[in-house]
């Protein structure tokens, strides 16, 4: 191993390879940026330029560079703006934007910046120890076990959405499947739900009703009510250090994130969405009471895991691409693609012939988190200068980067009112205090969970899979536990407080 | 009764409709080898149909008690904020999403940016066009030149 690293060492630490990093990560922070180009579409856009390089090292190099500043791009609209422009931080949102909006905007950032940074960089150790040994574990999972893992992963949203809110999270994420089945199936060449509209026949896109879950009820609140975004404007970006109790209180968020994100990052299929959610949902049930309620106001755990986890699990979804050649991820499909059309073929034999290509790419991956935090770091005061945009201006440009995002995924005029229709509705929601998270999140895991639902039923002829397979039953069994828990708590809460007469 | 259990029994009529249409139109086109099947593409929703109503029942009913919360906007004084505004800015967007293909992205979205801040009650022209058009003409070159992605700039009579 020593050997392998060293030979990585040496390809990756070249003036021309360091430049090719610096590049990938600014191009991809700023395009990352706007909402709506994830890093999927960056990659995508970036595949003909790696291509033409023409040297398989220095293009995975550069995109991988491009990969992780995309990352951190997409948070940091998500964090000053509420609008995720990729399904994997979304749940960055949660506590990011509120941070922002108390004033802490630089601090959000840096702390993202350092789980970013921490996740990414654990995750590459992981991937350098397991990678051989993982890739046989994940093929244990099945379609089945994949199914029951995302009802886990959404009725623990659901679960800790507050106490007494339970039934509102559960009725968002059960809409938010109900969304996700509009359109055509993979199983069925045969439309559903679409009311006749052909604009309905590829699905809703997910950019549009992130928008409309995030970003415009937000901008709407924020015309609504001035007062709202005053505290944002003048709590300057002075706070931008952590403080020590911080630290120490993230460490550990930190370290469990790393592992958890990696491993979910291995499963093929899972990735980084699944895995900052599931990170989310766990620490804030494992954070003491009083933590627990910080959760969603801008809690720096609740920002730091869902950061930590994400990019432990772009790392992670490296390892059944570099070890099986199956693409964990459409990010990781893409690199794939690239590799291929670069004469490299990713499978167990890669390690054997080309190890320069695999130890240079877990070498890169390092130097692209590091240099993401020496670029990324300086320039946080600009970045959350966004913030102090007067209102007047900001809020238009609000509206017409998410009417962007969502024209630019589709290239559809129709999207644009599907959006205005969708904000309307969740602006209305968010006045009765439904919870828009959940239905965002089973809007994004509904088609996954629909396939993998209907692979098993398959395999197994029918509903038996879930009494066949044991690590099925067990998944499913936490799921409905997760559910009912904290729903007896309440009661048994409710009744011991009766009589006070409440 | 209080809006969110309004809006769980608007929600209760969504899942029924949905109900409705996974259950008993869905399966009619299907293809008598698709039968054989032991998954439909009507099974999940048929699935998330019963569970949604459920727990839309539960809603509707009261049954989990929650604390009333403090909220950033109270909806029954919807009159005294700035709904207005509000309303503007959604009228601003649909005529945005109508008029961008026929009048090209250029002018468009110049328009709908000063026309946002001029909702707003933003009346320095001078501040407002310019940082209107800079704005368009950057993000107009990032999409269409640096991405690739294809943006009508101009009207259609003018063609391009």
């Amino acid at each position: 191993m020593l050997e392998g690293i060293l030979l990585g060492l040496q390809t990756a630490f070249s003036i021309e390879m360091l430049l090719m990093v610096i590049a990938g990560c600014l191009i991809g922070t700023f395009i990352g940026m706007l909402p709506g180009l994830g890093p999927m579409s960056i990659i995508a856009i970036m595949i003909p330029v790696a291509i033409s390089m023409g040297d398989p090292a220095a293009a995975l190099i550069l995109l991988a560079g491009v990969y992780y500043g995309a990352i951190f791009g997409g948070s940091t609209s998500s964090i000053l703006l509420n609008a995720p422009g990729v399904a994997g931080t979304v749940a960055t949102s949660f506590d990011g934007y509120p941070m922002a909006k108390k004033g802490k905007a630089g601090k959000a950032l840096t702390i993202a910046a350092i789980a970013s940074f921490c996740g990414g960089t654990i995750g590459a150790v992981l991937l350098m120890i397991f990678a051989p040994a993982l890739s046989s574990v994940a093929l244990l999972f099945h379609s089945a076990e994949y199914f029951a893992l995302m009802v886990v992963g959404l009725s623990a949203i659901a679960a800790f959405a507050g106490a007494g809110n339970v039934a509102k999270a559960l009725m968002m994420t059960i809409l938010g499947l109900m969304l996700a089945t509009v359109g055509e199936t993979t199983m069925a060449p045969m439309p559903r739900f679409t009311m006749g509209l052909m604009d309905l026949q590829s699905g809703l896109g997910f950019v549009t009703l992130a928008m409309a879950m995030f970003a415009l009820p937000e901008a709407l609140f924020l015309v609504l009510k001035p007062s709202l975004s005053a505290s944002g404007e003048s709590g300057e970006i002075k706070d931008l250090r952590i403080t020590k109790a911080e630290a120490k209180s993230i460490a550990p968020v930190i370290g469990r994130q790393s592992l958890q994100g990696f491993f979910i990052g291995v499963l093929p299929g899972a990735g980084a969405t699944i895995a900052s959610f599931l990170g989310y949902a766990v620490e804030r049930n494992i954070a003491p009471k009083k933590e627990q309620d910080e959760f969603g106001k801008g809690s720096v755990k609740g920002l730091a895991a869902p950061e930590t986890a994400n990019n432990a699990a772009c790392t992670g979804s490296f390892v059944p691409l570099l070890t099986l050649g199956i693409p964990g991820s459409g990010t990781t499909a893409i690199l794939l693609g690239a590799l291929i059309a670069l004469n490299v073929t990713p499978g167990p034999r890669l390690m054997l012939d080309e190890p320069q290509i695999f130890w240079s790419v877990i070498i890169s991956m390092y130097i692209g988190n590091l240099v993401l935090l020496v670029l990324n770091l300086p320039l946080i005061p600009y970045i959350a200068k966004v913030l102090s945009v007067p209102r007047n201006y900001l809020i238009p440009f609000i509206l017409f980067f998410t009417l962007m995002g969502a024209y630019i995924g589709q290239n559809n005029a129709t999207e644009l009112l599907i959006l205005v229709g969708f904000g309307i509705c969740a602006t209305v929601l968010k006045f009765a205090d439904y919870p828009l998270a959940p239905l965002l999140i089973g809007f994004i895991l509904g088609g996954m969970l629909e396939d993998n639902f209907s692979r098993s039923m398959q395999l197994y002829d029918g509903f038996g899979f879930v009494l066949q397979r044991p690590m099925t039953l067990g998944l499913l069994a936490i799921a409905v536990i997760l559910i009912l828990l904290p729903t007896f708590r309440n009661y048994r809460a409710r009744s011991a407080s009766v009589a006070d007469g409440d | 009764m209080a809006l969110d259990r309004w809006i769980g029994l608007i929600l209760l009529g969504f899942c029924l409709v949905y109900g409705y249409t996974a259950w008993f139109t869905m399966d009619g086109n299907l293809a008598p080898f698709m039968k054989r099947n032991p998954i439909w593409p009507s099974t999940f929703p048929k699935l998330l149909s019963v569970i949604g109503v459920v727990t839309s029942l539960v809603i509707v009913l009261g049954l989990e008690k929650s604390k009333p919360k403090e909220l950033d906007i109270d909806y029954r004084r919807l009159m005294d904020y700035n709904l207005g505004q509000a309303v503007l800015l959604l009228a601003l967007m649909v005529a945005y999403a109508l008029v961008l293909r026929p009048l090209g992205f250029l002018f468009a979205t110049s328009a709908f940016l000063i026309l946002g801040s001029f909702i707003l009650g933003e009346r320095r022209w001078h501040i407002m066009v310019p940082v209107a058009l800079i704005a368009t003409i950057i993000v107009w070159y990032l999409v269409q030149q640096v991405l690739g992605i294809y943006l009508r700039p101009v009207p259609y009579f003018v063609g391009g």
